[in-house]
């Protein structure tokens, strides 16, 4: 990996938050990190974007001035205006004034916030104010791209914009580690690092992951919890049995790769870590 | 009765803005509707048409086959995306507090939250606090639940728990009408209502929304070139693991990727959720 975490530990006051979590972020390439609140997502983050120092582990990072990181709150100066906003930045960037306003009106152009360029940032909206505080990160041309769930809450007209700025910052070969509570954003990633307290419970390609998962899958229809191992997914149950053997009355279906990280999850916050060896279904 | 709330035709003005226009909602017992929208669509106007906090310019809003009053507003039990519970209240205070304006004392906290009953509310995690304001919005025994964006970053394992509660309360005979962005969460429910611009523009089963809407998915050896092709021809396109997903006719993106020098197989495969929702919402008017 050129950019990224390798065995990171991290404490918290007498709580463990990162216990061996590997997380790489390679150039041209996105690395989603999905999990719960609470699983580690932000810590990961943080240590990436020199915000914490790991108790032990290597981090593999590039000078400050090459990083963006927006974190999980705002990112941006409520009482500037988009303008202002996007115009401090570059200056604390030290980005040349010849570029400042030709970028700047290329990111608003991108986000679609040129109408908004003389609004205060914190009257925008929740979309518009995480498509400003990306905009911003992105102001530098930074080599390793770190966002901190950037579409919790958004619409998906909204985050489908902003997907766009992230899949374009990658394609021009910037590194990109984003945190997602989503599986349909997990999905998207070349690289997938799933976490459960603290621990990376599977790791690879949405691809890798669905086939990381041992044993079968079913579906009932039964009113009350049909198995341990069961979740809802609408109006039926999902249920996993990773040693094979469904209960009578469940019915094999195919899993997708949101059954893959709920079955992983699970396992995970069971301490029985799904093997990152492939295994027959 | 097996209708519980009821739009027909009803229309939000205000002043020269109409924000909700001619729209026809039904949610039934035992049923999950999904209340879709970009921000800016409708949706809280619509809501607080049902819940009688506004009265409609026109057309008729029935909840429990009457005007919303507040004897019908005892009825139903309200999720906002905020919560609504007090952080400096512990679970057990927040509960009781609950109880005693709904003039129901005497009920104990369920056994999913009674472990965390002496715990402040803002000192726990967002999952558990999730689970403490459903518990509580359940307290009263409504007959209808409307929850907005229930799931909001608990993650899918955590998400899925929180369903299972929603699930036992129609299964118990309650309807719930759910607001979200989350097409996962959307996914769960019964039926699903599109708004966008104060009027309805798609409503049914998820996969019927899905149905007629297809994507080109694209695989070649350099996605980052590809993307960048489509990208610049304005062409909206997304990456999906090792793929792409474009919007558009397989033919017109295979001649936008040859044009732009770039060897890719194309075919079009059936639209998500997602997807489909973001076509239906961005496309110009007709009416």
């Amino acid at each position: 990996m050129r950019w990224g975490l390798e065995d990171v530990h991290l404490t918290r006051g007498r709580a463990v938050a990162l216990a061996g979590v590997t997380l790489p972020a390679d150039p041209a390439r996105i690395t989603v990190v999905i999990g719960g609140d609470g699983a580690g997502k932000s810590s990961c983050l943080e240590v990436l974007a020199g915000l914490a120092e790991p108790g032990a582990g290597a981090v593999y990072r590039p000078g400050k001035e090459h990083i963006g990181y927006v974190p999980a709150s705002t990112g941006l100066y409520q009482d500037l205006t988009v303008a202002e906003n996007l115009d401090f930045t570059a200056r604390a960037y030290q980005i040349p004034a010849a570029d400042r306003g030709r970028r700047a009106d290329e990111l608003l152009k991108l986000t679609g916030l040129a109408g908004a360029r003389h609004r205060l940032g914190g009257q925008l909206s929740g979309g518009m104010q995480r498509k400003l505080a990306v905009a911003m990160a992105l102001l530098h041309e930074p080599d390793l791209l770190i966002l901190d769930e950037p579409t919790t809450g958004v619409d998906p007209v909204s985050r489908a914009e902003l997907w766009r700025l992230i899949t374009r910052a990658a394609a021009e070969g910037t590194a990109v580690a984003v945190a997602t509570t989503y599986v349909n954003e997990a999905a998207r990633a070349a690289r997938v690092v799933l976490l459960e307290a603290g621990a990376v419970v599977a790791s690879g390609s949405p691809d890798d992951i669905l086939h990381s998962v041992p044993g079968i899958f079913g579906t009932s229809r039964a009113a009350g919890r049909p198995a341990p191992l069961s979740w809802r997914r609408g109006a039926s149950w999902r249920v996993w049995a990773p040693e094979g053997g469904l209960p009578d009355g469940v019915r094999l279906v195919r899993p997708d790769f949101q059954d893959a990280v709920v079955a992983a999850t699970l396992a995970g916050e069971q301490g029985r870590l799904v093997s990152a060896g492939r295994e027959a279904r | 009765m097996d209708v519980l709330a009821e739009a027909r035709q009803a229309s939000m003005r205000f002043g020269a803005f109409t924000a909700v226009s001619a729209v026809d909602l039904m949610i039934g017992r035992g049923e999950v509707v999904g209340l879709l929208g970009a921000n800016g669509a409708g949706k809280t106007t619509l809501i607080r048409l049902l819940l009688g906090l506004l009265r409609p310019s026109d057309g008729i809003v029935l909840l429990f086959g009457s005007a919303p009053s507040i004897a019908t507003r005892r009825r139903v039990g309200y999720v906002p995306q905020t919560l609504g519970l007090y952080a400096g209240l512990t679970v057990a205070e927040n509960w009781a507090f609950t109880a005693a304006a709904y003039g129901n004392p005497g009920t104990g906290l369920p056994a999913g939250i009674s472990g965390w009953s002496k715990e402040l509310v803002g000192g726990l995690p967002l999952g558990a606090q999730r689970q403490v304001a459903f518990a509580v919005a359940l307290s009263h025994r409504p007959e209808l639940l409307i929850l907005d964006e229930p799931t909001s970053g608990v993650g899918p394992l955590a998400g899925a728990r929180l369903w299972e509660g929603i699930r036992q309360a129609a299964g118990d005979g309650a309807g719930a009408l759910v607001t979200t962005h989350n097409m996962e969460e959307a996914e769960q429910c019964d039926r699903l209502v599109v708004m966008a611009d104060g009027k309805v523009v798609a409503a049914g089963k998820a996969d019927a929304i899905t149905a007629s809407h297809l994507v080109a998915e694209v695989r070649c050896a350099d996605p980052n070139h590809a993307f960048a092709v489509l990208d610049a021809d304005g062409i909206p396109v997304q990456p999906s693991g090792t793929a792409l997903r474009a919007v558009g006719s397989a033919a017109v993106i295979a001649d936008a990727l040859a044009r732009g020098g770039v060897d890719a197989a194309v075919s079009a495969v059936p639209a998500n959720l997602e997807e489909a929702f973001v076509a239906i919402v961005t496309k110009p008017a007709t009416s």
